[in-house]
């Protein structure tokens, strides 16, 4: 770029700023001012200094909530974008199907989180849900209440259905964009499937593909409401994702501090991956990907 | 205002934060730049500087936090080498 940039048409976006100041900065300011005081309620305050975010710091439960959002987050990531290139690879690419398979693929994105929470809970109950009741028939002893590894399949397995077909779908635009050229021309040269997978599709899917990861990663970080409403957290914190045990801490136990010093490390890291994000899309589009 | 429960430290640290943003957009109405290309390979502005100095200074806090022991305003330190390197090389 070799024209100087006019910054002054960011005075524009004033009227969001003083939106986005009462929506969000003043809460955050608050929560800054929580994270280095004690509170005993009636608006009290007891200054503490950084005593919160050293306690957090050292804390096996804070550790063990990111380790478990870490392997959830990883788990899903390696489940969801394979899975999600196979079925747009094998979608159909024209006709009356590939409307009604786009249909179908939304479909799990349109439902409410609390609401798909609430599909698997029963879905996966022995007494009552298909899952549960046929896993039970098989001889399979499966009680998610109870088994923290049965709990952790479900939740991923909850992700997974959930989730899968935006990778699916972003995938198949990236598919949809390459042109017919590509194919002939490995037709001619004779490729293999594997070779124009691996040299024509995936290099041509790498953009969306890298948005699909962030964005995965990203939602994934802050997943709350399925596992909540599918375990609580629990086998007792075997799916105590970061955000329940911080709604745990602010809202359970009322301990202010130490969960405002928590969400702003937990902000931190999200402004991390954000900015990652960000740069990586705006890379993208500047290199014309 | 009370109830967003105000210290001295954290309106400093707030009062530190907005100085420095209206400082950089005044430079930047004043004195309009070309965005460069640094070690990371992105295009960044002034801003962009000022935002990956805030963002790693905030990690490099609670690294001296969680692992050193010592004197958090030593962190400050490090934050400004941090800060200088950013603004040369990124």
């Amino acid at each position: 770029m070799d024209k100087p940039v006019n910054h002054k048409a960011w005075f524009l976006v004033l009227p969001v700023l003083v939106l986005v100041a009462f929506s969000a900065v003043i809460p955050l300011m608050t929560v800054v001012n929580y994270s280095v005081q004690d509170t005993f309620g009636n608006n009290v305050f007891f200054w503490n200094g950084l005593g919160w975010f050293e306690d957090l710091l050292s804390s096996e439960r804070m550790w063990n909530a990111l380790g478990r959002q870490l392997i959830f987050s990883g788990v899903i990531i390696a489940i969801e974008i394979p899975l999600g290139i196979f079925v747009a690879l094998n979608m159909p690419k024209r006709g009356v199907w590939a409307s009604v398979v786009l249909v179908l693929m939304s479909l799990p994105l349109l439902i409410p989180w609390n609401v798909v929470g609430t599909i698997w809970q029963i879905f996966g109950r022995v007494d009552i849900g298909l899952l549960g009741y046929g896993l039970d028939a098989l001889g399979i002893d499966y009680n998610y209440t109870q088994n923290p590894i049965h709990a952790w399949i479900t939740v991923v397995v909850m992700d997974v259905w959930h989730w899968t077909s935006l990778v699916a779908l972003l995938a198949y635009a990236g598919l949809q964009s390459i042109p017919d050229a590509y194919y002939q021309a490995a037709k001619i040269d004779q490729a293999s499937r594997w070779k124009v997978f691996r040299f024509i599709e995936l290099p041509k899917m790498a953009g969306v593909l890298m948005i699909a990861v962030l964005l995965r990663f990203m939602d994934s970080f802050m997943i709350y409401t399925e596992p909540f409403v599918l375990t609580g957290g629990g086998p007792g914190n075997a799916t105590t994702f970061l955000s329940i045990d911080l709604v745990k801490m602010a809202l359970g136990q009322f301990d202010l501090g130490p969960a405002a010093a928590f969400s702003l490390m937990y902000f931190l890291v999200i402004l991390l991956i954000s900015w990652v994000f960000y740069t990586v899309m705006t890379n993208l589009d500047k290199r014309g990907g | 205002m009370s109830w967003m429960a105000w210290t001295l430290p954290t309106g400093i640290f707030f009062g530190t934060i907005a100085c420095l943003l209206v400082i950089f957009t005044i430079l930047a109405v004043r004195f309009p730049e070309t965005p460069r290309t640094g070690v990371l390979g992105i295009e960044t502005t002034r801003g962009d500087r000022l935002f990956i100095t805030l963002l790693g200074s905030a990690f490099i806090n609670l690294a001296w936090l969680g692992l050193t022991g010592m004197p958090q305003p030593w962190a400050m330190l490090v934050c400004l080498i941090w800060a200088a390197a950013v603004f040369r090389w990124v």
